[in-house]
């Protein structure tokens, strides 16, 4: 590392770093890192200017969860159900959340209008794939909330056009007074496709867990994959499509389950033994039994 | 600088060298402590004369030059630089031999260095440190995973307290990171960081290098299990309440397999 004086860093600068650190902080830990940063910093008008941005960005890829004011229900703070920087529509009770998006509620619901709504056609669909849903992430996830959005083709009024949905799984279990945060975040987009009389389905699986008593570890994993099912029926689709995703989401825990069992004999092996091939200790008293060990073997070749 | 610390605690720990690159621009007050309390991923460089590779620390710099502890020279070369006494370099000389042999075998490749240098009333400190590439590409030799890296570094402080017996303590610190990529599973990675300390009374009738290895061979063991069994155990458990396995009986059957594994 340099000696040289560095520089103090532009307030731009300084922005940027206070962005990167709130972006990426763990499931259910920004607010810690707000709170840290700003003491950093200490610079309040910079730290809200940070803020401002880093906080949307965040919390829609968190795909936080809100209750409405008057606990009428929930909404997801998501790129898909985006309205407006500040604004998410929930079409389980057809309202709009305007959220503050740094101190993470909901301020106020309005009953959204209609251009914000799929139409009857659409919504047939999207409501058939809710009730699915809901029920597979309230057997599979002890504190899991979902939703279904419309993302493309929400004015489709008859069959003969493509539309898309898409649904989002999100579980985040936080336990900071035992050091453990993790979160579960399942993508999925349910292209209807029309023509083909197919619906094609492709999810995005995002795993992250945070252990830091006395050290800091973390896990970091994601995997994508696809399916497809005939179009059907409004019910007959929700049906197929929560099948698909309960089959790939069980799978793909299974698969981070043996990702984890072959870590202590084989994967972390790679790194560390646990003991020499030889299965006992390193003999120190022998240093010099060892020392010329090795230049025999140099000699002779044997080393790699 | 205890909220830098808190950041440092909960930046994801593959980010750990630009977030602490950022707080050192933020703090520059403070740098002497952020250097001192937070590891940064270690840096290697080449030997002239042997070809060996050496790992850059606090422990070996001198302005911006590094001493090697295989020629004792500093690259790139210093004038006036630092140097141990010729009886502290006999054993840094003889504690690079056995060291690389211990990390031979622990570790079936990787790059170590080791640097004693005076400390007051005739103590001396020695720094241990090990640098791993597992991935399939370098060092790893089962191929499991994409990127792979494990780094240590014991600083191990001794002090005689008689004739006969001396006192070590020993602070250690293990970055580790590994990547495993395949179509079942997709991108997993776990990556971490822990620190630890031990402090012994021995005696010294087999050599200080002797007191030392075995301290550090057995915080070594601890740190490699706690890593395994608290650490990522506990990142795997949190995985299982968020979403329960729906097969019971498979996973204990598994889980058993496991405890009689390790």
């Amino acid at each position: 590392m340099s000696d040289e004086e560095e520089t103090q860093p532009t307030d731009d600068q300084k922005i940027e770093i206070a962005k990167w650190f709130l972006l990426n902080a763990p499931a259910g830990e920004i607010q810690y890192i707000a709170k840290d940063m700003k003491a950093v910093l200490q610079d309040e008008t910079l730290y809200t200017t940070a803020a401002a941005v880093a906080f949307p960005l965040y919390n829609k890829s968190h795909m936080i969860c809100l209750d409405f004011p008057d606990r009428s229900g929930e909404v997801m703070v998501t790129p898909f159900s985006e309205i407006s920087e500040n604004e998410y529509l929930d079409p389980r009770t057809a309202q709009v959340a305007v959220v503050d998006h740094v101190n993470q509620v909901c301020r106020r619901a309005r009953p959204a209008n209609d251009e914000e709504l799929p139409t009857p056609y659409i919504e047939e669909y999207r409501y058939a794939l809710d009730i699915e849903v809901t029920k597979y992430v309230s057997e599979a996830y002890p504190k899991g909330i979902c939703s279904v959005y419309c993302v493309n083709g929400k004015d489709v009024e008859e069959p003969g056009l493509d539309f898309e949905l898409v649904v989002v799984i999100s579980a985040a279990r936080l336990s900071p007074q035992n050091f453990c945060n993790g979160s579960w975040r399942s993508i999925w987009n349910v292209e209807f496709k029309d023509e083909a009389q197919f619906v094609e389905v492709r999810g995005t699986l995002q795993v992250g867990a945070h252990y830091f008593e006395e050290g800091n570890v973390q896990l970091d994993a994601k995997h994508e994959c696809k399916d497809s099912t005939m179009l059907m029926s409004p019910e007959d689709c929700a049906h197929s499509v929560t099948t698909i995703i309960r089959h790939h989401e069980t799978e793909y825990l299974n698969s981070l389950q043996t990702s984890y069992s072959k870590l202590p004999d084989a994967t972390f092996k790679d790194l560390r033994r646990k003991l020499p091939v030889t299965r006992t200790l390193f003999p120190w008293h022998n240093t010099m039994q060892f020392s010329l060990r090795r230049d025999i073997q140099k000699s002779l070749g044997l080393e790699k | 600088m205890e909220a830098a610390m808190g950041l440092m605690r909960r930046i994801p720990p593959k980010h750990s060298e630009a977030a602490l690159s950022a707080l050192l621009s933020l703090l520059p007050h403070h740098s002497a402590d952020l250097l001192s309390q937070v590891d940064q991923p270690l840096q290697v460089l080449c030997d002239v004369d042997s070809g060996k590779e050496f790992i850059l620390c606090e422990y070996n710099r001198d302005a911006d030059s590094y001493r090697s502890p295989w020629s004792n020279k500093y690259h790139p070369p210093l004038d006036d630089g630092l140097y141990p006494s010729q009886e502290l370099r006999k054993l840094e000389m003889e504690a690079n031999d056995v060291f690389a042999v211990y990390c031979d075998q622990y570790y079936e490749g990787g790059t170590s260095s080791v640097y004693i240098w005076e400390n007051e009333d005739e103590g001396f400190i020695g720094c241990f440190l090990i640098k791993k590439d597992g991935s399939r590409t370098a060092d790893g030799r089962r191929g499991y995973l994409e990127e792979g890296s494990w780094e240590a570094i014991h600083v191990i402080e001794v002090v005689p307290l008689d004739e006969a017996t001396a006192r070590y303590c020993l602070t250690s610190s293990v970055m580790l990171s590994l990547t495993t990529n395949d179509d079942s599973s997709g991108a997993f990675n776990l990556s971490g960081s822990i620190r630890r300390q031990m402090n012994m009374d021995l005696p010294v009738d087999e050599g200080h290098l002797c007191n030392m290895g075995r301290m550090i061979e057995e915080m070594e063991s601890k740190l490699r299990y706690s890593l395994d069994q608290v650490y990522f155990g506990k990142t795997k458990e949190m995985i299982c309440t968020l979403r329960p396995p729906s097969e019971p009986v498979q996973t204990s059957l598994s889980e058993q397999t496991n405890k009689r594994h390790s």
